[in-house]
């Protein structure tokens, strides 16, 4: 499936990004462009339960396309959702199921991100991004 | 000054992990073990495994022998009077759950059930929902600002109405010895029953069960550097004697019939099923090694690398610490400063620590906070550990701030 022109954006500068410290800043830079949820939306309908900071997902679907919002309180776990928000973006619940997230991940070379143990709730998320989608 | 650890070299695990460039800074969640545990697992499965107190045959026999030797061990390791006063269970939760169960048939509705608002989730939830159960009140003791269970209000709140009282001795957030030597007897004079959750305090400092004074102690094998899939509860004869048997099957019966069956007594009768056999025998391998070294040495050790810990935390800006810890471990948050970020950051780097609410929700709700980042040691740790741990930390602070 093709990339969006912000997710090749942000292919191509994790791609470069040499080391940790690097991939952190990143992903920091990444969560700030975070479109901010309205208060209303914090809600605890829309709490995703398994990490250990806040995290808020919302879905909306217009004309069969998909569109996700999300926010957190902490700002790794906030940059991590804004590489999965900005691959997800606009696809149909069909494209979406067939979607490789953990590949998009490996990818940005954050596939750790994703093992069992990590309770930054990546996977959590990814979980629920995909009940969501398919309950509509 | 470098603070070197004598034992490292025991643990083999750790010089793998530090080849893989982890420093292992979470010891009050599981330990590493020593050498003589594995020598001892795989003396057993390589020189014949077999069930215990069923079989005649040799294996059989030698088995039951180490398993028993095990309980010998537990019990002179624990200062216990009587060998029969320790049951092997799965863990301490699970020992923990045996008991909510097995004393259930004491309490009628409206009985009161104490626990300290620091308990481990393991010593607050078999209680709550015996509580729920069984139409009891469960009253929970307060902290005073230093994160001990507030003597003055909880000899107020044991009362004639308390049937049990549950209490940590060493808190796994906020690492401090509670108070227990009032409050057992407080509870006793009130009739009431005492549990312990040794998990954290069995590990620091020898406990003496006749000095103690209570009824039960509880404590997992993986923390006091045995292996996982053990737990110990240890119970004065006269309170062993007021369990019910809770799980059914295996060599904890006497005689079974289609409709009626009766059981044994402790310990067996409280071991259903077959038990954890190679965990027990390497748990006694485990003790042995303890029980060589020099106990001086050691508190000295663990002193020396705490005040070194403690020190660090101080002396960088923005750091709170939970409670005024005394030894084992410091649990912080830093201002400003998300702990899942700091987590991420830090595992990033190698150092292995734990983040989040470590099983006591509550208890970091109290103190409102959703997590905190906690530093613990093992015996094996030295000083370098820690210097490792404070540049990562200072690392993760600049870019996080």
């Amino acid at each position: 499936m093709s990339l969006s022109a912000s997710a090749r954006d942000a292919l191509a500068s994790f791609e470069q990004a040499a080391g940790w410290e690097q991939r952190a800043r990143l992903l920091m830079q990444w969560g700030e462009r975070l479109e901010p949820l309205e208060d209303g939306q914090k809600s605890e309908a829309n709490r995703v339960h398994g990490c250990e900071s806040q995290v808020w997902l919302v879905a909306e679907q217009h004309d069969g396309q998909w569109r996700f919002k999300g926010a957190s309180d902490a700002r790794i776990i906030r940059g991590l959702l804004a590489l999965l928000l900005i691959r997800v973006e606009g696809l149909s619940s069909a494209e979406l199921a067939q979607l490789d997230l953990p590949g998009w991940f490996n990818q940005l070379g954050l596939g750790r991100q994703l093992s069992p143990s990590r309770s930054n709730g990546l996977n959590a998320v990814l979980q629920r991004m995909a009940q969501l989608a398919a309950g509509a | 000054m470098f603070q070197p650890s004598p034992w490292r070299a025991d643990f083999p695990a750790i010089a793998a992990l530090q080849r893989q460039h982890q420093t292992y800074l979470d010891s009050a969640a599981t330990t590493q073990k020593p050498q003589v545990l594995l020598d001892t697992l795989s003396h057993y499965y390589s020189h014949g495994a077999a069930n215990v107190h069923r079989a005649q045959h040799l294996p059989g026999a030698l088995a039951t022998q180490a398993f028993e030797r095990s309980r010998e061990k537990v019990a002179a390791w624990l200062n216990a009077s009587d060998t029969q006063q320790i049951v092997f269970t799965h863990g301490a939760t699970s020992a923990l759950n045996l008991l909510a169960y097995g004393l259930e048939g004491l309490f009628e509705a409206g009985d009161e059930i104490a626990v300290s608002a620091l308990e481990h989730h393991a010593n607050l939830l078999p209680w709550q929902q015996l509580a729920r159960r069984r139409g009891l009140k469960l009253v929970v003791l307060p902290l005073d600002s230093r994160g001990l269970i507030d003597l003055e209000l909880a000899l107020q709140l044991i009362g004639p109405r308390t049937r049990l009282l549950a209490v940590s001795q060493l808190s796994n957030v906020l690492g401090a010895w509670q108070p227990l030597a009032p409050l057992l007897a407080h509870a006793h004079a009130q009739g009431c029953l005492t549990v312990v959750d040794g998990a954290q305090g069995v590990v620091h400092d020898r406990q003496d069960m006749q000095q103690l004074g209570c009824d039960f102690y509880v404590f997992s094998s993986h923390k006091l550097y045995g292996p996982d899939g053990v737990g110990v509860l240890y119970g004065r004869t006269q309170a062993l004697a007021r369990l019910h048997h809770w799980q059914f099957g295996g060599e904890m019966v006497q005689v079974a019939d289609y409709h009626d069956a009766s059981f044994r007594s402790a310990p067996l009768g409280f071991e259903a099923g077959t038990p954890p056999i190679a965990g027990v025998i390497g748990l006694g391998a485990s003790l042995d090694y303890l029980t060589g070294l020099d106990a001086q040495a050691v508190a000295e050790h663990e002193a020396g690398l705490h005040r070194y810990l403690l020190r660090g935390l101080s002396d960088r800006e923005g750091i709170r610490l939970l409670g005024q810890p005394n030894l084992a471990l410091a649990s912080f948050v830093v201002e400003g400063v998300h702990n899942a970020d700091l987590a991420h950051l830090l595992t990033e780097q190698g150092i292995a620590v734990r983040a989040g609410h470590h099983c006591a929700m509550p208890l970091l709700k109290g103190l409102g906070l959703d997590g905190a980042i906690r530093v613990s040691l093992g015996l094996y740790n030295d000083s370098d550990d820690l210097q490792r741990f404070f540049e990562a930390l200072d690392q993760a602070l600049e870019l996080l701030r």
